[in-house]
């Protein structure tokens, strides 16, 4: 399992709770890495810009868009999952463009950043949250979110969860392998072992 | 709904949980992974440790502790204390820690809190405010662990580090810390009222009450404690109990943590 390391904060805990859970883990810096691979993840907190940037340089936005292309095992954490849209309004980063809609700002939140557990509740059910209750606590570090674009009819069945701060948004996303949690399931204890490990058993089978 | 945050913090010298009274008289009491793993099994929502090593060369041994930590306990961690650069909070991040606390050296140079979170995210920037009351409704912010007044107002300078980039505030009551008379809820106002990021209440706790008080009173978003918790004179399920009864929403603890 690659897990990419594009300066975008800690790398440890993923790396930790992946090879916790089963999974063999590789930090890759370069594309040629992903070869033999049977999963990407994309980790990451911050802004987009920079982030995107950073991907570019070390030539790895073209293997990652053609990695979801041929829809390949792959999970997109916080930022990871950001950058999957068309764009962020934090600071007007151009993004990958795979899911339709926009990186927002949380609407009507009572704390920014925000910070701590919150509940996921389930929109669909999929074998990523096999085993964990409906509404656990998960913990989150973020101010802005992908936004599914409501025109698209796909919307509907790409979200898999919605957490509520201020307003409700999408906290997780799932469309065929791509899969993607707005929350850090690396420090979100037992139930983030679980969706790990949930994780490394859909590669498994794919 | 956003749980109210139950964090126990670690005081670390030389790579070994201490406790002691202000810095002072300090009894080794453990290897700090093993204790961070056994508070988050117990159900506590974040750790913090405060690093008090006196010698600036053993950073080495504070970046070792915070792999190994992250490595066992897979909540999330705060690492404070002598963070003075850029380079030293990249350092500590890559560890494994998921937020640097600023004290100090940000109120030497306020610039770090912002170059501090271009670089990293506001996220990732707790910004820590020793409060010293001066007066009805006035509080001064105190540098070097309580020891030197500043002239600053503390929540003018909670608005000034937030405008600055800091993503959270850790506010602590000097005259309330060690002295279990707890939290002043009156600070904790204050600054909840000012700001909009998140304020992580310290300094004064006794019991579970206290805890209530300070989100209920003070509007804290989370509550740190130390020697209640090391003492176990009170399980963070006792204070969690007696949050969620006082109505406050909080994250229960787990029945068997795998």
């Amino acid at each position: 399992m690659a897990v990419v390391d594009y300066g975008a904060g800690n790398l440890v805990s993923i790396d930790q709770a992946l090879t916790s859970v089963g999974a063999d883990v590789r930090i890759v810096r370069e594309a040629e890495a992903f070869r033999g691979a049977n999963a990407v993840v994309v980790p990451g907190v911050g802004a987009a810009a920079p982030a995107m940037a950073r991907l570019d340089r070390r030539g790895l936005t073209g293997p990652i868009r053609a990695w979801l292309a041929a829809d390949r095992p792959f999970l997109g954490v916080c930022l990871g999952l950001q950058l999957l849209f068309e764009g962020s309004d934090e600071d007007g980063a151009e993004t990958l463009g795979v899911l339709a809609g926009r990186t927002v700002q949380l609407e009507d939140a009572p704390t920014l950043p925000h910070i701590g557990w919150n509940q996921v509740e389930r929109t669909r059910e999929h074998p990523l949250f096999e085993g964990i209750d409906d509404g656990a606590d998960f913990y989150f570090v973020h101010s802005y979110a992908g936004a599914l674009a409501a025109i698209d009819p796909e919307a509907g069945r790409v979200e898999l969860a919605r957490t509520t701060h201020g307003r409700s948004f999408t906290s997780a996303v799932g469309r065929g392998s791509l899969l993607g949690v707005q929350f850090h399931p690396e420090r979100s204890g037992r139930d983030g072992l679980r969706l790990l490990r949930n994780f490394v058993e859909l590669v498994r089978a794919a | 709904m956003l749980r109210r945050r139950v964090i126990p913090c670690l005081d670390v010298a030389d790579g070994r949980v201490v406790k002691g009274t202000r810095f002072v008289d300090l009894v080794d009491e453990g290897d700090p992974p093993e204790l961070a793993e056994r508070y988050a099994r117990e159900g506590a929502d974040e750790l913090v440790f405060l690093d008090i090593t006196a010698a600036p060369q053993r950073r080495g041994t504070l970046l070792e502790i915070v792999e190994r930590t992250a490595r066992r306990a897979f909540i999330p961690l705060t690492v404070g204390g002598g963070v003075r650069t850029v380079i030293e909070m990249r350092d500590v991040l890559r560890a494994g820690a998921d937020k640097v606390s600023l004290n100090t050296a940000a109120v030497a140079d306020p610039t770090l809190i912002a170059r501090c979170a271009d670089r990293f995210g506001r996220q990732a920037v707790v910004v820590a405010i020793d409060a010293l009351a001066t007066g009805p409704a006035a509080w001064e912010v105190v540098v070097k662990g309580g020891r030197e007044r500043t002239g600053l107002d503390a929540v003018a300078w909670a608005r000034r580090a937030v405008e600055l980039g800091a993503g959270e505030l850790l506010v602590t009551s000097i005259d309330r810390d060690g002295t279990g008379a707890g939290f002043d809820t009156d600070l904790l106002r204050a600054i909840t009222s000012a700001v909009r990021v998140p304020v992580i209440a310290s300094g004064g706790a006794a019991g579970p009450d206290d805890f209530v008080a300070a989100v209920r009173d003070g509007g804290a978003d989370a509550v740190l404690a130390a020697s209640i918790f090391h003492r176990q004179i009170h399980a963070i399920a006792d204070v969690k109990a007696a949050m969620a009864a006082a109505g406050l929403p909080v994250r229960l603890v787990p029945q068997a943590f795998a």
